[in-house]
């Protein structure tokens, strides 16, 4: 029974290739990409895509990270509840209102993409490193401290590692919803893969649509996929053994 | 802004009406998709697993995707791949935490109902199901707040909704409609934030209220 159903998942598997390989030559995308002069601009607008991704990304997770960390120092601490309100406010916010409102006030271009897409990331990042370092058993700071740790090495040796595995889960949510904004980050004037997707849609041209959309989904599946590994690496294996 | 009032009605109520529709036809999937994966718990990775791999796709990205295949049936553009998409991205909240709810159900709960006499269905129906309600509308209002966003991105495949605002003031470089796009659109999830965790409220059992304010 169990080889039947991996031999008929492979037969699925094959069979989903060779009708997007058909659907492919069809749409015409195979030529559009054989064309000397469109695969260097996919591959720019990739670049220009993996640009904004990667810059916004670094901002947000540092600044993320930091404040999370500094609303859980005692000292801090009583505002953690209000942040935490303001942080799940502004996530329902959709996205693209947030790029709108950033053009409105930034103006076009890369920049104003890369604001916003910095401060919509920094959310969940902010609020999963808030929650896992809350989250942290009180008794081993304590046994932490017993050992005669001063506050940053407990921080450090302590309390960060054991939140490794819920601020991953924030990274990750964060660097997917940023890729899929950063498509959008097109309608004010940012390029990446979203150039080809809106230009496709609004001339209907299937091949450019495609070979905006496909990339795009691609990379955040490589993302997801590499944020998984990401967390293979960082998180300690006695914590993920107690899973 | 106020000029228009009759406009922004009616794109607001297009916005709500294409959430409405898509929560609507995704809670019949997910609901008891989740609750036959706590059964058949070798398929329940799988169906997380699947429903994650459909919300990581770009929502912009999926539409393209979608619009050569509706293409075929000539529903390509407009509310139809509109609607699906949403319906595609809400299965993840709302299988997941279905799933997680009735998981959660304490055995002991439902061993005294067996206890009673109840048959499966029985145990489901009275027991299962009130006691995860609450956490199952908490998956919905996740997904209601997301499909918001999402169905502003809508706009650009022509299925109306505020988003118009935000796309044609872009297009037409005019401040004023890009801000009140933006600002309906968050105020609108905010609101359905708000009424879905009343909702929450409402529904999780009295037995339970009076547990946590135990457990405090």
């Amino acid at each position: 029974m169990n080889r039947l159903l991996g031999k008929l998942n492979r037969l699925i598997i094959a069979s989903i290739i060779l009708i997007a390989g058909v659907t492919a030559e069809r749409t015409g995308l195979i030529e559009y990409l054989s064309d000397p002069y469109e695969y260097p601009v996919l591959f720019e607008l990739f670049l220009q895509h993996l640009y904004i991704v990667t810059v916004s990304m670094t901002f947000a997770t540092i600044i993320g990270i930091v404040a999370g960390i500094i609303l859980t120092r005692q000292r801090f601490r009583r505002y953690a509840g209000v942040c935490m309100y303001i942080i799940g406010l502004g996530q329902t916010i959709p996205s693209l209102a947030v790029l709108a409102l950033a053009m409105s006030f930034l103006g076009i271009g890369t920049r104003p993409a890369i604001f916003a897409l910095t401060i919509y990331s920094i959310l969940p990042i902010a609020r999963n490193t808030l929650a896992g370092i809350t989250a942290v058993p009180a008794s081993l700071i304590d046994a932490g401290r017993g050992m005669g740790m001063p506050p940053l090495r407990i921080l450090m040796e302590v309390e960060i590692p054991n939140a490794m595995q819920v601020i991953l889960t924030g990274f990750r949510v964060a660097l997917i919803i940023n890729i899929g904004t950063a498509a959008l980050s097109y309608v004010i004037g940012a390029g990446g893969l979203g150039d080809l997707i809106f230009t496709g849609i609004s001339l209907m041209q299937t091949e450019k649509l495609l070979a905006g959309a496909i990339p795009v989904t691609l990379l955040a599946l490589t993302a997801d996929f590499l944020s998984e590994l990401l967390g293979l690496l960082l998180v300690s294996k006695g914590l993920r053994l107690s899973d | 802004m106020l000029d228009n009032s009759a406009q922004v009605f009616f794109l607001s109520w297009e916005h709500i009406w294409i959430v409405g529709l898509s929560l609507l036809i995704a809670t019949p999937i997910g609901v008891p998709l989740g609750i036959l994966i706590t059964r058949h718990e070798q398929f329940a990775s799988r169906v997380l697993g699947g429903a994650n791999i459909l919300m990581t796709v770009p929502s912009i990205a999926l539409f393209g995707l979608m619009l050569p295949i509706l293409s075929v049936f000539d529903m390509g553009l407009g509310k139809v791949p509109a609607v699906i998409a949403l319906v595609l991205y809400s299965q993840l909240p709302i299988i997941r935490n279905t799933y997680t709810a009735i998981r959660n159900v304490p055995p002991s709960l439902v061993d005294a109902a067996r206890g009673m006499g109840m048959d499966k269905w029985k145990r489901l129906r009275e027991v299962e199901i009130p006691l995860a309600t609450p956490v199952i509308i908490a998956g919905l209002r996740t997904a209601a707040v997301m499909n918001i966003g999402i169905a502003a991105i809508a706009a650009y495949i022509g299925s109306g909704g505020l988003g118009v605002y935000i796309q044609q003031g872009i297009e037409r470089v005019y401040p004023e409609m890009i801000l009140s796009g933006a600002i309906l659109v968050s105020i609108l999830a905010v609101i359905v934030d708000g009424a879905m965790a009343a909702l929450e409220k409402a529904v999780t059992p009295e037995g339970i209220k009076v547990q946590r304010r135990l457990m405090r």
